[in-house]
């Protein structure tokens, strides 16, 4: 008996503690949301963020995209070619890479380079007290911290997902060419073919929560670290876990709002 | 010979703190702090770890709100003004830091000028120009203005954090303990810029320290918290005549007393 109401008793404190946990992200986020639309803007922050966000992730993002939309080329083509269906493989490339694979390639990838970065700063900048002195200096961190990255993050990651769209279609087409014999004008044919703009715009809706979950996260846990290094160490995880979590159930609950039948 | 004569001061109250309780979770921290800090004056409270010094102090800023009781800076209770005239009364106010807290991405100069910078009173020329003349303040070459924060000593990053408290010309400055993890004699270096830029600008300054030669060379009244209460308060001269044992104990360091000082472990 006191075994199971000891492990009701931690069960209990687990759900609590997640509610609690909930409750002050809700918080934050609407604190982030309220100071995206007051002033004073910090520009030179807000294109700092542009910069480390959107070109420096360009590289990593490029790579990922590309390797992603290679293998699909080579998958889709073993599989359908026991179907007659190699014709499909364009079409499949377009829809895998446009639709999932390059924002959520990209948002985890983001979430790894740039949540864990935002998260291990700003949680750096709490427990050395910096976060305190901005206060004392008359300058709001939300305004100074959070909303530059936040809003960077929503701007920036559908940018990189289009370019990841055009090298992930790219390396099918590398790939469709030079080892699976398609003829290059009939490959761009049927991709230009089957082409929707709802598949583009799908994406871009993904990247853009995805970017605002990524810097919302890392900023949260940073924010809110404590202690120590270990406590900046824990919150770099706990931002990273957490977001790339975030990206898989929301990519599923986008997919799901957009082409639901 | 009396290197820093200060001026009388007036009895009026610039700080008030009225029956502050703060409690995280079940552990009280403060159990009703009632202080009066008179404009002009510098008053230092002191205090075992784990007191609630930096508590207080946090308390003041507005960085934590008490449970109950409440602050109050010439006379307003801050945390009930609007937010615009909160930050009014904010920029009133210098701190230095225990670790400085000096911002790593910038460099020296622009830690400095943060707040002229942000608020845009002057323009980037000026604010370098205002930044160099606070940090000569310091004792602080100007070869120093654009180096960045991970090139200083500890006592450099002290100063230049003193600078940036000073930088805006407040009328209250805090020191969160200001001589810790530096040597003595880098640590009366401190003590005496502290004595002359308070000086300077007329500030009222709050120092908390567990430094008693910090707080003998800075103090015109010594406060002691212990277990969440002011036991007691007054000059430095009466701080050398009471018998107050509590005080008596933290001065003179003694291991055994009425300060139980916990080492076992549970």
């Amino acid at each position: 008996m006191t075994k199971i109401i000891q492990f009701v008793n931690k069960l209990g404190q687990v759900v609590l503690r997640f509610l609690r946990s909930a409750g002050q992200l809700g918080l934050f986020a609407t604190d982030t949301l309220y100071h995206c639309v007051t002033p004073p803007f910090y520009g030179k922050a807000l294109f700092r963020q542009f910069i480390d966000i959107g070109f420096y992730s360009l590289p990593v993002v490029a790579l990922t995209t590309l390797f992603a939309g290679m293998v699909i080329a080579l998958q889709t083509y073993s599989g359908f070619a026991q179907l007659s269906a190699e014709g499909a493989v364009a079409m499949v490339v377009l829809v895998a890479v446009t639709r999932e694979l390059a924002p959520v390639m990209a948002g985890l990838m983001v979430a790894g380079r740039i949540g864990a970065a935002m998260a291990a700063e700003i949680g750096t900048m709490r427990v050395t007290e910096q976060i305190d002195a901005l206060y004392t200096l008359s300058t709001n961190p939300f305004k100074y911290l959070i909303v530059p990255r936040v809003v960077a993050g929503v701007f920036m990651l559908p940018v990189l997902v289009l370019i990841g769209d055009v090298i992930g279609i790219f390396g099918g087409y590398m790939i469709g060419v030079s080892k699976l014999d398609f003829n290059a004008s009939t490959y761009l044919m049927n991709t230009w073919e089957y082409l929707k703009p709802m598949d583009i715009i799908s994406g871009l809706t993904k990247a853009g929560v995805f970017g605002f979950i990524i810097t919302l996260l890392g900023c949260y846990n940073g924010f809110n670290s404590e202690g120590g290094a270990q406590g900046v160490g824990q919150a770099t995880t706990n931002a990273v876990v957490s977001s790339s979590i975030l990206i898989l159930v929301f990519n599923y609950i986008i997919t799901e709002l957009f082409f639901s039948i | 010979m009396v290197l820093f004569q200060r001026k009388k001061t007036p009895q009026t109250s610039k700080i008030r703190l009225v029956n502050v309780h703060k409690a995280f979770g079940r552990k009280k921290v403060l159990d009703g702090v009632d202080l009066d800090i008179r404009t002009g004056e510098s008053l230092v409270i002191i205090g075992g770890s784990g007191t609630g010094k930096s508590v207080t102090l946090k308390c003041i800023l507005g960085l934590l709100t008490p449970d109950r009781g409440h602050v109050e800076i010439d006379g307003h209770q801050v945390s009930l003004l609007p937010r615009k005239e909160q930050e009014q009364v904010r920029s009133q106010i210098g701190m230095l830091f225990q670790s400085g807290a000096l911002f790593d991405s910038l460099s020296v100069w622009e830690n400095v000028a943060f707040s002229l910078l942000q608020n845009k009173t002057v323009d980037k020329v000026t604010a370098k120009q205002i930044a160099i003349e606070k940090l000569a303040q310091v004792g602080l070459n100007k070869s120093i203005a654009d180096s960045y924060p991970a090139d200083l000593s500890g006592g450099m990053k002290k100063r230049v954090g003193l600078a940036r408290a000073i930088a805006t010309n407040p009328n209250v400055i805090f020191f969160d303990e200001p001589t810790t993890g530096l040597d003595p004699i880098m640590s009366d270096v401190i003590n005496e810029l502290i004595v002359s830029t308070v000086k300077t600008l007329g500030a009222t300054a709050l120092t908390i320290t567990h430094d008693m030669n910090s707080a003998r060379k800075i103090a015109d009244r010594i406060a002691m918290l212990y277990e969440g209460k002011i036991i007691w308060i007054g000059t430095v001269k009466q701080l050398d005549k009471t018998t107050n044992p509590y005080v008596r104990q933290f001065v003179t360091g003694c291991a055994n007393g009425p300060i139980n000082v916990e080492v076992k472990a549970d």
